[in-house]
């Protein structure tokens, strides 16, 4: 069994670009766990689109022995926490593993929106967290004042941070030092029932989901018949172990303190959902661990296979991806446009790009996405309460009683000079402004009360171009309100198309169908014949466009040498139309459908 | 399948050069200094003789019963260069009694005597660019004459004999009205030559136009094209103006009288065998296409006729399997205005054109677009005004 006193338990939180992974790898370095030859860029980040968009988007964890001054050996589990605020839910489960939390701000851009997210959700779950001042080489860093900032700010001890520069390596030893005095050593009882938590899962084609856990209480070996306290599944284990870097290191058993994994055959993630209790089915616990929340979709899309005949592959690689990413929810659902295809729930529109780029990416799928909407409470005359994720499925307007939309408390954090231009914004958002605080004389923390569906497109894209990249975001669901909205349809040739179809706030039907229709008037390409484009709320036409008629469309020449080049001229005019859906007599192309997304780039 | 052999076939010779390059031409051709032509005429006579060999793409056929020069401006080449030409054509082919001899010329590069000679070489046919009889357009095409450099040209080659003489006009010119083209077609067929093919301008890539025409052109003071509505008004103009006149149209740009149909273009559509000499030229033998090197350079190269042995030497070959041939069947029979066969294509497929192509005739002849009678299939006239849109159905 291994001394409890001799494990320390914890996490790195930063905003986005603080340094959290290069200090994660220094660390690892540091405790050799691997040669430097065996180093990769960044050892913690495994998938190829991480590694391209250079965050984290599933908590992964390592486990490495450091020989510290005191001469003693430490453990220390570093449990990665993703950095997006899609994965709220996943960070705080993370966090729960833990004992203590490095707290990563660089020394020259100081404390984000992101970084007091991160900070208050780990003082909310108890943990001791110390500071660590990054990038202190970069000619603008100014430790000084970051180092006040976080004491004003925070509200924690920051006068001995390590003033270090995780790229370069400096100040490493400090930091791995601070790690044994500052992080506390867990304090389970390992004689106690078998009380473990789920922080993360991962699907293996051979031996099944391997669950990582953090034990809080007692042990679990091969042979333990073991129950997940909220799904109520239970499976034999069949393997424990702890975390090398990206691989699997068995042992015998697990025991109180630790962090690991868990094999046991298990066929389906669901059964192994984040955040709930592990215990003995033989000694159960009394009590489940606090916190455990079933995760729930925030923003909806329709996902269509661009050839209707990879319909069954795209099913095969969402249940895949859903095995590996419990978060992801789908059903089959049907559009008049674009036939067969599939409703998915994504945490944040992040997760659906991640998702949209792996099936593309991993599974080779062409995809035709519509536009991503947020759930929707629809209270129907006969009191029946709908949740409403896809536009289509509306009710007849005279069986509504009212409508309610999410609404999201969100924190903007920005320079002064900027302040006005994103209040603007969040005033276009339909935000409403709860309160305004200084962080220090040039800089502001607002508050505002923002409807989902109204940042879910393209806000964060907003907030950049407004603040010259200087504001930085964070929010989370505050609750249902209700709201007047209205769903905007759009009708080609006079017929309705479904997949074009979106909930939209009454104020800004008029403007979006406006606009929708000028997009889809440049995205469709001229037929044989005239084709309206009209904007439609509850059958009264807001806005028309029409793209012409073509009436010539000749090769003036093709003799014997011309034939191989006119028939590829030919052979482009048809390929183009294997890109487009066919709806009535009209051949829409593909990326039409998800021309709605971009809206507002004329912002 | 294989082995659809014509018993004679069509030759194509290919001649790249010209005064100067026109501004709206992609073609292969170049202005040249007269040794390079002669240089270049020496090693078309070489090639010419040494025709394709079996284990480089199928052997020809042996008689020939179409000729076209084409260019460039193949009567930029003297009287002797040509004769040289036709000699060493008829040393090696059955030149056909009755064949249909093209040559392209153009006004300003012929004069009495020239065209005298051509006469006596047993070329009956002439096509001349004419493009526009304004003055304006021909200097915004870049064309080297005038309409009464044209006029004599066309006086003489009357003159010497000439019975069968296709002008080529242009439609859709920048600065063009739709009066002006009117006024060409106008003094066109007062001039009733057996033949006329009226193209509408289109920007090519890799020309002076598609700097000011194309994609990301800019005008920068130039006269803007025609607009859609007077581009296709002149395509009316040319159809109704043409058949009144006595002119009717057997393809999507070429009009003649009775009778005098380019044969050698009509075997392009048909699927007929040609072998194409010179420079890029283009072939299709026994179902294999070929094309020759298109750099003069490499061309020279290899036909040298100082060399002891030439090999013939061929690119882009590609045996055209079913399916390609039948797509060419009907993208290019469709071209005709008589339309496609059902008992020719039966006769070559063995099997009903309708169990490959039966849903696209249906949709198409639902939407007024194809039309059948009896055995043939045809674009309506509708089909014709938007002909790539119809004709990229029968891709499969």
């Amino acid at each position: 069994m291994t001394d409890q006193s001799k494990i320390r338990n914890f996490c790195i939180v930063a905003h986005i670009d603080h340094g959290k992974s290069t200090l994660a790898d220094r660390i690892i370095e540091k405790t050799g766990l691997l040669t430097e030859r065996e180093m990769q860029e960044q050892v913690l980040d495994n998938m190829d689109i991480e590694r391209e968009r250079g965050i984290t988007i599933k908590a992964q964890t390592v486990r490495t022995v450091y020989k510290a001054a005191d001469g003693e050996e430490y453990i220390f589990n570093l449990i990665d926490t993703p950095g997006h605020v899609d994965f709220n839910y996943e960070v705080s489960r993370a966090l729960a593993a833990c004992d203590g939390a490095i707290l990563v701000v660089d020394a020259a851009q100081g404390i984000e929106a992101q970084t007091l997210a991160n900070v208050y959700l780990a003082l909310d779950h108890d943990l001791d967290v110390f500071p660590v001042i990054n990038k202190i080489d970069l000619p603008s860093a100014d430790p000084e004042r970051v180092i006040e900032e976080i004491e004003d700010v925070i509200g924690i001890e920051a006068q001995d941070a390590p003033l270090i520069s995780a790229k370069n390596g400096i100040g490493i030893d400090e930091v791995l030092e601070a790690i044994v005095h500052k992080i506390p050593a867990p304090t389970g009882d390992a004689d106690a029932p078998l009380k473990a938590l789920i922080f993360d899962s991962l699907y293996d084609s051979y031996r099944g989901v391997i669950v990582f856990c953090r034990i809080m209480d007692g042990r679990v070996a091969k042979g333990t018949h073991m129950r997940m306290m909220a799904t109520g599944a239970e499976a034999d284990v069949v393997e424990v172990g702890t975390f090398g870097a990206g691989q699997l290191f068995p042992c015998d058993e697990l025991s109180a303190g630790m962090v690991g994994y868990i094999t046991a055959s298990i066929k389906n993630v669901k059964d192994t959902q984040v955040g709930d209790t592990i215990t003995d089915a033989a000694r159960p616990c009394e009590e489940a661990l606090p916190g455990y929340k079933k995760v729930r979709s925030m923003v909806y899309c329709g996902l269509y296979p661009a050839d209707g005949a990879k319909y069954p592959d795209l099913r095969d690689a969402l249940e895949k991806l859903q095995l590996n990413d419990a978060s992801l929810q789908y059903e089959a659902e049907t559009s008049v446009a674009l036939g067969f295809g599939f409703r998915c729930g994504f945490l944040g529109l992040l997760h659906l790009e991640i998702i949209q780029e792996r099936l593309e990416r991993e599974y080779n799928l062409d995809l035709v996405t519509t536009a991503p909407g947020v759930v929707y409470h629809v209270w129907k005359t006969n009191g029946e309460m709908i949740e409403l994720t896809n536009p289509s499925n509306l009710p007849d307007p005279s069986e509504i009683e009212y409508m309610e939309e999410p609404i999201v408390s969100a924190e903007i954090m920005v320079t002064t000079e900027f302040v006005g231009a994103i209040m603007n914004l969040c005033q276009e958002r339909r935000g409403r402004h709860i309160g305004m605080d200084y962080i220090e004389t040039s800089r502001v923390l607002l508050k505002y009360e923002l409807p989902l569906n109204e940042i879910i497109y393209d806000f964060f894209d907003a907030l950049k171009s407004r603040s010259k990249g200087y504001a930085s975001f964070d929010y989370e669901l505050k609750g249902y309100e209700k709201s007047e909205l209205v769903k905007l349809d759009i009708l080609i040739n006079r017929e309705e198309v479904d997949a074009l179809s979106f909930i939209v706030h009454k104020e800004n039907a008029y403007e979006r169908g406006r606009k929708m229709c000028e997009k889809l008037k440049d995205e469709i390409p001229r037929h044989m014949f005239e084709i309206p484009i009209q904007a439609a709320v509850g059958g009264k036409i807001i806005a028309r466009e029409t793209v012409k008629a073509v009436r010539k469309d000749v090769l003036a020449k093709c003799y014997g040498g011309d034939i191989t080049r006119k028939k590829k001229l030919l052979e482009k005019q048809k390929e183009g139309k294997k890109r487009m859906r066919q709806i009535g007599n009209v051949e829409i192309p593909q990326k039409a459908f998800m021309s709605v997304l971009k809206l507002d780039n004329d912002n | 399948m294989q082995g659809e052999r014509t018993e004679a076939m069509e030759l194509y010779i290919h001649i790249p050069f010209c005064v100067r390059k026109c501004n709206y031409c992609d073609f292969l051709s170049a202005p040249a200094t007269g040794a390079e032509i002669d240089r270049y005429v020496s090693c078309l006579c070489r090639e010419i003789r040494m025709s394709p060999e079996p284990d480089d793409v199928p052997i020809p056929a042996e008689r020939v019963d179409t000729i076209f020069i084409g260019g460039g401006t193949p009567s930029l080449l003297t009287a002797s260069q040509l004769k040289k030409i036709m000699e060493v054509v008829r040393e090696n082919y059955e030149v056909a009694q009755d064949a249909e001899i093209t040559i392209e010329c153009n006004p300003g590069t012929v004069d009495l005597d020239k065209l005298k000679a051509i006469k006596e070489l047993g070329i009956n046919r002439l096509s001349i660019g004419l493009q526009a009889t304004d003055n304006e357009s021909l200097k915004c095409l870049g064309r080297i004459h005038d309409l009464n450099d044209f006029l004599e040209t066309y006086a003489n080659a009357r003159k010497v004999g000439f019975d069968n003489i296709n002008i080529d006009i242009m439609s859709a010119i920048p600065g063009q009205t739709v009066e002006a083209y009117r006024e060409t077609l106008n003094k066109v067929i007062e001039l009733k030559p057996e033949h006329i093919s009226a193209y509408s301008l289109i920007i090519e890539e890799n020309t002076p136009f598609y700097d000011i025409y194309g994609e990301d052109g800019e005008l920068n003071g130039h006269p803007s094209l025609p607009s859609e509505d007077d581009e296709r008004q002149m395509y009316y103009d040319t159809r109704e103006m043409l058949s009144e006149a006595g002119y009717h149209r057997y393809e999507i740009s070429n009009y003649a009288r009775e009778g005098y149909e380019c044969r050698h273009n009509n075997g392009y559509w048909t699927g007929r065998d040609y072998l194409g000499v010179g420079i890029g030229a283009a072939s299709l033998i026994d179902g294999v296409r070929f094309s020759n090197v298109d750099s003069l350079k490499e061309y020279l190269a290899i036909y040298n006729p100082d060399r002891d042995y030439v090999e013939p030497y061929h690119v882009s070959i590609d045996k055209l399997s079913k399916s390609d041939r039948e797509e060419e069947f009907m993208f290019l029979g469709l071209r005709r205005c008589e339309g496609v066969d059902r008992t020719d294509w039966m006769r070559r497929f063995g099997c009903d054109m309708d169990s490959v192509y039966g849903s696209v005739i249906a949709k198409l002849t639902e939407q007024g677009l194809l039309e059948s009678e009896v055995d043939r299939l045809r674009l309506t006239d509708k089909g014709i005004d938007v002909s790539n849109i119809v004709l990229a159905n029968f891709l499969q």
